[in-house]
């Protein structure tokens, strides 16, 4: 059992607190810097894929998870993401000021959204975002001499500094970085005053404002800043699918990026990378249940998003916080050796809090 | 400019099918009312429950009316087990994982119907069919039917809400759970009532909307649309929901006719719009607690 002893204020607001954190982060980074080195490229690919759906999840993170805002509309940042940035690149702007470009533009049309979304709550914010989401998708199709409409558009290849990386490899290291750069830049959010008026406000709005924060100023941050890193997630995506079309960027995507951030726990970072890594795996794992159930259920059409929902209703009702939860539960029976009870992480009986007086 | 016929035509498939809206709108709201879920999953209840409800009349041959009963019985048992069994246990969960749950229960609806029913449109015969003369344009005997039961349900719901002692002690338990446990109100077996209307309000909506759009797996998407009307006119609010649910409704047919390059999507624009400007929908339905 480790015990901590706080020797200075900063220890308060590290990053990783503990040296177990220190030593698993640090294995995680060097086993991804060295996947292509025992992956084959299929896999790598994949690998890359979870990579970009992990930045989304960190961005729809940001507004739901952090500063309890539900949007059903962030694919509709992957579109624009992915949209702004091939068409900039197609244009001849080189990749480094078109990334910059493009999460400037989906940071400003997030906090255009959450301009109106300030003022708004609960699911009239989650509806609103869905016809935000509709509206993209529409514009996107019949915007036809900018974005090529339903008959697609052509991504150009990836070239950073006029140099082509046409190899998977290389577009993977891409992606590495950028996540990187977004877990470390999430973190740092986080425990910046910034980041800690997003919690507040999630938690209560009341005494957030009590408390000298501007409600609607953090609100509309906080979509900003959730809409540019999902931007970034669309410029990646754009990359891997080598083919828009406005289909991609539709209600099911939505509501992948939300079933993500729920499954792999609401309210931290590694939760959203679990809910990317549970949403790529997921494939694989119905494929694999297919084989398992006896002929008669198996050869249904429309058993994958049966799976789907009675996966999201047993997680919602007997893991609440997700993955991440179950994770952190591992670590404390481990971390506490002989001490663990089950009352540990017995929940409280809750009530409704209504929503119509806030 | 339109000639006046075409107007009135236009204007009159709008108001039949703001009603429509305001059917399937009616149940999210009972629902939101009584526990402050917001029920994604109720336009493919609302398909589901058409779906039941051609089985009892056509597949077992009862007719339609008592079809239709024997059906709204199935259902609201249904309704009333979903609650009891699931979404009691969720009470006080972060709003999102509750949204996602209730889409979760669309997904798996919609492909239990697909696997028992097909995944082709199906007809259901009600005894809505031919049409009727009124001062020279003809109009839908469906679409007349759509209007009337909306009117029907609308007041009874209403008074239900008003007059009786379960209505009240329902609005009770929506304001304060806690509070209504302590006066003696049994919440929990209210709030599975609650869904079981709000499933046999459903059924009713998907047998009336059979006629006008057929059965099909993917007509539980306009339950999305009766949502964005329900929340243009204030959810929670009877008649701010049939309003905006009518607005809806009467704008849908002609911006469809002047703008049909956004077909389809000017319900949306109106949530937007009118969202930017009321926060709150047009009827205000919350209120800020006074610190």
């Amino acid at each position: 059992m480790q015990i901590i002893f706080k020797t200075s204020y900063d220890q308060d607001i590290n990053i990783l607190s503990k040296r177990g954190e220190y030593i698993r982060v640090t294995l995680l980074i060097v086993s991804m810097l060295a996947a292509p080195l025992f992956l084959d490229v299929y896999y790598l690919s994949e690998l890359g894929l979870l990579l970009v759906y992990a930045i989304a999840g960190i961005g729809l993170m940001i507004s739901t998870g952090f500063t309890g805002q539900v949007s059903f509309g962030h694919a509709a940042f992957l579109g624009i993401g992915a949209y702004c940035h091939s068409i900039l690149m197609t244009t001849g702007v080189p990749f480094s000021v078109s990334v910059v470009l493009t999460t400037l533009f989906c940071g400003f049309i997030g906090m255009l959204l959450g301009r109106s979304a300030s003022r708004m709550h609960g699911f009239y914010l989650a509806v609103a975002t869905l016809a935000f989401l509709i509206i993209v998708e529409t514009v996107i199709g019949e915007w036809t001499s900018l974005t090529g409409g339903y008959a697609g558009f052509l991504v150009p290849e990836l070239q950073i500094f006029g140099v082509y990386l046409p190899e998977i490899w290389q577009q993977y290291y891409v992606d590495l970085g950028l996540t990187l750069f977004v877990v470390w830049g999430t973190a740092n959010l986080l425990r910046s005053p910034t980041g800690r008026a997003f919690l507040a406000v999630r938690d209560s709005e009341l005494s957030a404002r009590s408390l000298g924060i501007n409600v609607e100023w953090v609100k509309i941050q906080s979509f900003g800043i959730s809409a540019a890193i999902t931007g970034i997630a669309g410029i990646l995506l754009a990359h891997h699918l080598a083919y828009l079309s406005p289909e991609t960027f539709g209600v099911l995507e939505s509501l992948k990026l939300l079933l993500m951030i729920v499954v792999g726990g609401l309210g931290s970072i590694t939760g959203a990378i679990f809910g990317a890594i549970f949403v790529s795996l997921l494939p694989v794992l119905l494929s694999l249940l297919r084989d398992v159930l006896p002929g008669a259920i198996s050869q249904q059409a429309g058993l994958e998003p049966m799976l789907f929902g009675v996966i999201i209703v047993l997680f919602v009702v007997f893991e609440p916080d997700g993955i991440n939860g179950r994770w952190k539960k591992l670590l404390h029976f481990f971390e506490t050796f002989p001490y663990y009870r089950k009352a540990s992480f017995v929940r409280q009986k809750r009530y409704l809090k209504t929503e119509r007086m806030r | 400019m339109l000639p006046i016929e075409d107007v009135i035509r236009l204007g009159f498939i709008g108001i039949s099918q703001g009603s429509a809206y305001a059917l399937i709108a009616l149940g999210f709201v009972l629902i939101y009312k009584a526990t402050e879920v917001v029920n994604f999953a109720h336009g493919d209840f609302m398909m589901f429950g058409g779906f039941v409800v051609l089985t009892f009349s056509e597949g077992f041959g009862l007719g339609f009316w008592p079809g239709l009963v024997v059906a709204c019985l199935a259902m609201g048992l249904a309704g009333f087990l979903v609650d009891s069994l699931i979404m009691r246990r969720i009470i006080g969960q972060s709003q999102a994982s509750i949204f996602i749950l209730t889409v979760a229960f669309g997904f798996i609806l919609r492909s239990a119907a697909g696997m028992i029913w097909g995944w082709s449109p199906q007809s259901l015969d009600t005894p809505f069919d031919g049409e009727t003369m009124v001062a020279g344009i003809t109009l839908g005997n469906e679409r007349i039917a759509i209007v009337g039961i909306t009117i029907v349900l609308c007041i009874a719901l209403y008074s239900f809400f008003a007059r009786t002692r379960m209505g009240v002690a329902m609005q009770a338990s929506s304001q304060n759970q806690l509070a209504a446990y302590y006066m003696g109100i049994p919440v929990r077996r209210l709030i599975s009532l609650v869904w079981a209307i709000a499933a046999i309000l459903a059924t009713i909506a998907g047998a009336m909307m059979a006629p006008v759009t057929q059965l099909d797996t993917s007509i539980g998407f306009i339950g999305i649309k009766a949502l964005a009307g329900a929340i243009v006119g204030g959810f929670g609010s009877i008649p701010g929901t049939i309003l905006g649910c009518l607005l809806i409704g009467i704008i849908e047919p002609f911006s469809d006719y002047f703008f049909p390059a956004i077909k389809g999507v000017s319900a949306y624009i109106v949530l937007l719009v009118v969202l930017f400007v009321r926060p709150d929908g047009l009827i205000v339905q919350t209120y800020q607690k006074k610190a």
